[in-house]
Order: C-alpha cells, then structure tokens, then sequence
C-alpha cells in the first residue's frame, strides 16, 4: 500500500496459552482513518500496544514511520511515541491533577516553554474539544464524554503525526458520540494527523472511516473501504457488519455434551 | 518428585521477581538527575508519604515509651535500680523499638499507600498513558516516591525515639516521681552516639530502602484488577514487616559483633 505510516508484518502475539495474532499483517495509510474492528477479545488493543511498542511480539515486525518499533532502544522509543497519540478508553487522565494541569502535562515535560505560552497552547487545545470553560475541573467532576474529550486534547497536545484512538465510543450517549465522531474527523482532516481506531461500534466508525480491518480468529478476515464491506457477502463479515446474533460466530459456546442429554444427566 | 519439580520453581519464581524488582529499582534511581520535574514531585511525596505519616509515628512513639517508662520504672523498682530507667529507656528505644517500630508502622501507613496508588494508576492506564505521552513512569512516578520513602523513614525514626523518650520521661518523672536528673544524666551517661544513636539510624535508612523498594515494585508490578491491587497492598505489608524483623536479626548481630 503506498505511503504507510505503519506497517504490521506478520506478527505473532499470544496470552500464555491463548494466541492473538498468528502473522497478521495490516498497514495504515498516512493522513487517513483507519479502523480496526472485530468481536471483544480479539485483540484489537493489544494490537494498538503493539503498534505502540508497549507490547512486543513474539515473531513479526511493527514499523513506524521507517523504524521498527521492536528493535528500538528504550530512549529512541520514547523519542518516537513523541510522534503517537493514544486515547485510551477510560480517558487515563491523572486524578490528582486539574484538566489544565493534564493537556499541560506533556507540554511540560518535553518542551522548555514559558508557562504563559503552556497557557495558550493548553486553552487552544481545550477550545478545540470544545472544553476551555472546563480547564480548572478535576478529572472526578467530568462526565465519561467530557474525560474522553480532555484526554484527546491531551494526546494531541504535542502535535503527533498518529493517534490511536482505543474504544472511543463504548459507553457514550448519542450526542457524545457523534461529539466524538466529529471531532475525530475534525482532528484527522485540520491537522493532517493520521488516525487508527479501535472500534466494534460499527456505523459510527464505518461513518467516519477511510478503510477498515475485520479481524477474527487471529487473522485479518476483511479490509477495505467501509462501503465494500458493508455491502460483503462473505458470511463472517456480514455477521459482524449487521450485528447478527448466530452465523460463523456461533451464539451457543460450544459444549461436549448435547443439550437433551445435559439435562437429563442432572435429573439422574 | 512433583513436589521437587515445585519447590524448584518457587525458588526459580522467588530469584525472577527479586531479579525483575531489582531491574526496575535500577532503571528508576540510576539516571541523569531531572531537577525541573524531579525536584516538584520529590516535594509532594515527601508530604505525602513523610508528612502524613508523622501524626501515627508520633502518638505511637508518645504510648511506647509511656509503656516502656511504665513496665521498667515497675521492674527495676523491686531491685532498687529505679534510677537506671533513663538507660533502660534509651537504649531500648534508639536501638531497637525506635527504628523497628517506625519500619513497620511505616509500611502499614506510607508502603500500603504507595502500592495501592501506583497500582490504581496501572488498573487506570495513567502509567500507559504517560509511557504514550514518552514519559517514562519509572522516572515520574517510582524514582520519586522511591526516594521520598528512603530519606522519611529515617527522619521518621529520629522523630518516633524522641516522642518515644520523652513519653517515657513523663511517665516516670512527671507521674510516677522518679528523680529527673538521674533519670536524664544516667541516659546520657549510658548512650553512645556511635553506638547507640548512628547504629539505630543505620537500621531505620535500611528499613527505608527495604520497604520503599518492596512497596513500588508490588504497585508497579501487581495484576491491574481490584481484587490484585488488594493482593498486592496486602503483600507489601507482609513481606515489609518479615524484610524489617529479619533484617533487624541480622543488623543487630552485625552490630554487636563489632561490624
């Protein structure tokens, strides 16, 4: 694929026993949103940790901008994520301090500038997540949205090139949501950032989406624009894309024993 | 042969986590010194883990010595030695129940605190989120509370024995009558600085170091549910009191053998 920011190479990630990834490879595209969808557990954030460098995988190459993430030193590591963005699901904020206090956070750290300019950059950040009037709030007093909102203004306090964005509508209101929606694409289009989303919220994220990745059982099943898939006749992917509740994916856990049978071993 | 097989990785376990604690102390304390940042929250943890803690280490200190005051002054009474009671206190309260005491009231206040916050911090992704904002969460976060807990303890020790001395002068001056220039001159005769005072301060940087380092690396290290940062909180106080009792053995030998 031409001009990709990240490129995943056949990685291979597992839990103990359980295997994540078997050699799944995926690229995205610069200036563009991508999102990564599947079923819960299949390891859509372990992959965006991967991506990040914060996991590493057992086979396979994470490449990030020309650098493979796995064969970075701990210094040039943190040198790169300077470049990344994550929004995390909870929003990660830290409680202790204010919302001001957490936008300047990373300001702080890698930059030596006056604490007047923090100030500007801080409320500029806030004012396009529409919570400036929000700055001397604790992160307790926020609503879930409202955490979310401040922790992407936060991610893109140091102007990254990509932001990864874990699960950013579970759990959010209709108009929080499509709060979100806009200013995910706000923020991909205005800034030229470059956006990976994690999401099993299949409209909203098909809406904003340039291309999706279906993954399933260890492997990408599906990819391609939004619209292609919509319209996929391959049964797992439709299952998935109009919320089915049996097909491929079977409803009922698989058990060894039949179900007639089951219940009548409990009466004997 | 099973429980050989066990028993051969409990201690394999034992030597990794000892390994992997000891790595991450490393990578924390051992850096270019970050002043700008560094210096701020060094500041508020010593509040927090020093400041707070003192209303516990001094009432504690004031009822121990107001009990050792009292047992003593009731035993060497029955001998005629009543006057020996400021040696007796001293000795016993600079040497071993000052910084034993304070160890372990230490890590049931401060090290309990510390684990259970890095760990809500881990169960919470804000450790995650600052590795993404490439803030390393070793330097921000345990390096401070590390060093916050190092240089407490021993300051916490010398206020504990001091509390601790003069709740035994009241009982035993103040209440029960004892002569207050025997009691002060035979203390000051008895206690050597060297000895005595520097030894018990060694033993309280020692406890320092030991809990501190137990109670961040069961934070940063414990499973991010409620139900593992409880296991972890709990383990830190565990193995703090064991680290503090043992090591006190094996201080106190060294100590006494001329070491």
């Amino acid at each position: 694929m031409a001009d990709s920011i990240i490129q995943v190479k056949d990685i291979s990630f597992s839990r103990g026993q359980r295997v994540i990834f078997n050699e799944t490879s995926l690229d995205i595209q610069r200036g563009k949103i991508t999102t990564i969808m599947g079923p819960s557990g299949v390891g859509k954030t372990t992959l965006l940790k991967l991506i990040a460098g914060q996991l590493a995988p057992s086979h396979g190459d994470v490449i990030f901008d020309g650098d493979n993430i796995n064969q970075l030193s701990r210094k040039k590591l943190y040198q790169i994520r300077k470049k990344m963005g994550m929004l995390f699901q909870s929003g990660a904020l830290f409680t202790n301090i204010s919302v001001f206090d957490n936008v300047a956070f990373p300001i702080r750290e890698h930059t030596n500038l006056s604490e007047a300019m923090i100030r500007d950059l801080v409320l500029i950040k806030l004012e396009s997540v529409g919570l400036r009037g929000a700055r001397n709030l604790m992160p307790s007093e926020l609503s879930g949205g409202m955490a979310r909102r401040v922790a992407l203004a936060r991610a893109i306090a140091l102007d990254p090139d990509v932001i990864m964005y874990d699960e950013p509508f579970t759990g959010q209101d209709p108009v929080t949501m499509g709060v979100l929606m806009k200013l995910i694409k706000m923020m991909n289009d205005s800034l030229g950032l470059t956006s990976v989303l994690v999401s099993h919220d299949v409209e909203e994220a098909a809406s904003i989406s340039d291309y999706i990745y279906l993954l399933s059982e260890e492997k990408v099943i599906a990819q391609g624009p939004p619209e292609d898939l919509m319209h996929s006749n391959d049964p797992e992917v439709k299952q998935f894309m109009e919320g089915l509740p049996d097909g491929p994916v079977p409803f009922h856990f698989p058990s060894s024993v039949d179900y007639e049978q089951d219940l009548m071993d409990g009466r004997q | 042969m099973n429980g050989i097989i066990r028993l051969g990785q409990f201690g394999i376990n034992i030597c990794e986590r000892i390994g992997i604690s000891g790595i991450i102390l490393f990578r924390a304390i051992f850096r270019k010194p970050d002043f700008k940042h560094g210096f701020p929250a060094l500041v508020e943890q010593l509040y927090s883990v020093g400041v707070l803690s003192l209303v516990i280490i001094m009432v504690s200190g004031l009822f121990i010595g107001m009990v050792v005051g009292l047992q003593g002054y009731n035993t060497l009474v029955k001998f005629g030695a009543s006057q020996a009671l400021g040696q007796l206190l001293a000795l016993s309260i600079v040497r071993e129940l000052g910084p034993v005491v304070t160890g372990l009231l230490f890590a049931g206040r401060a090290g309990s605190a510390l684990t259970a916050e890095i760990g809500l911090m881990k169960a919470t992704e804000q450790l995650s989120s600052m590795e993404m904002m490439a803030v390393d969460p070793l330097h921000r976060v345990i390096a401070p509370r590390f060093w916050a807990g190092f240089i407490s303890m021993p300051l916490l020790g010398i206020i504990f024995s001091a509390v601790a001395i003069y709740g035994g002068y009241w009982v035993a001056v103040q209440w029960l009558g004892l002569d207050a220039g025997a009691f002060w001159s035979n203390m000051q005769a008895s206690v050597n600085f060297n000895i005595d005072v520097l030894n018990g301060i060694i033993k309280t940087i020692v406890f320092g170091f030991v809990v501190t380092w137990i109670a961040v690396f069961q934070g940063y290290e414990c499973v991010p549910t409620s139900e593992g940062i409880g296991r972890a909180t709990t383990k830190t106080v565990v193995y703090s009191s064991l680290a503090i009792l043992s090591l006190d053995f094996v201080l106190t030998a060294m100590m006494l053998g001329g070491w």
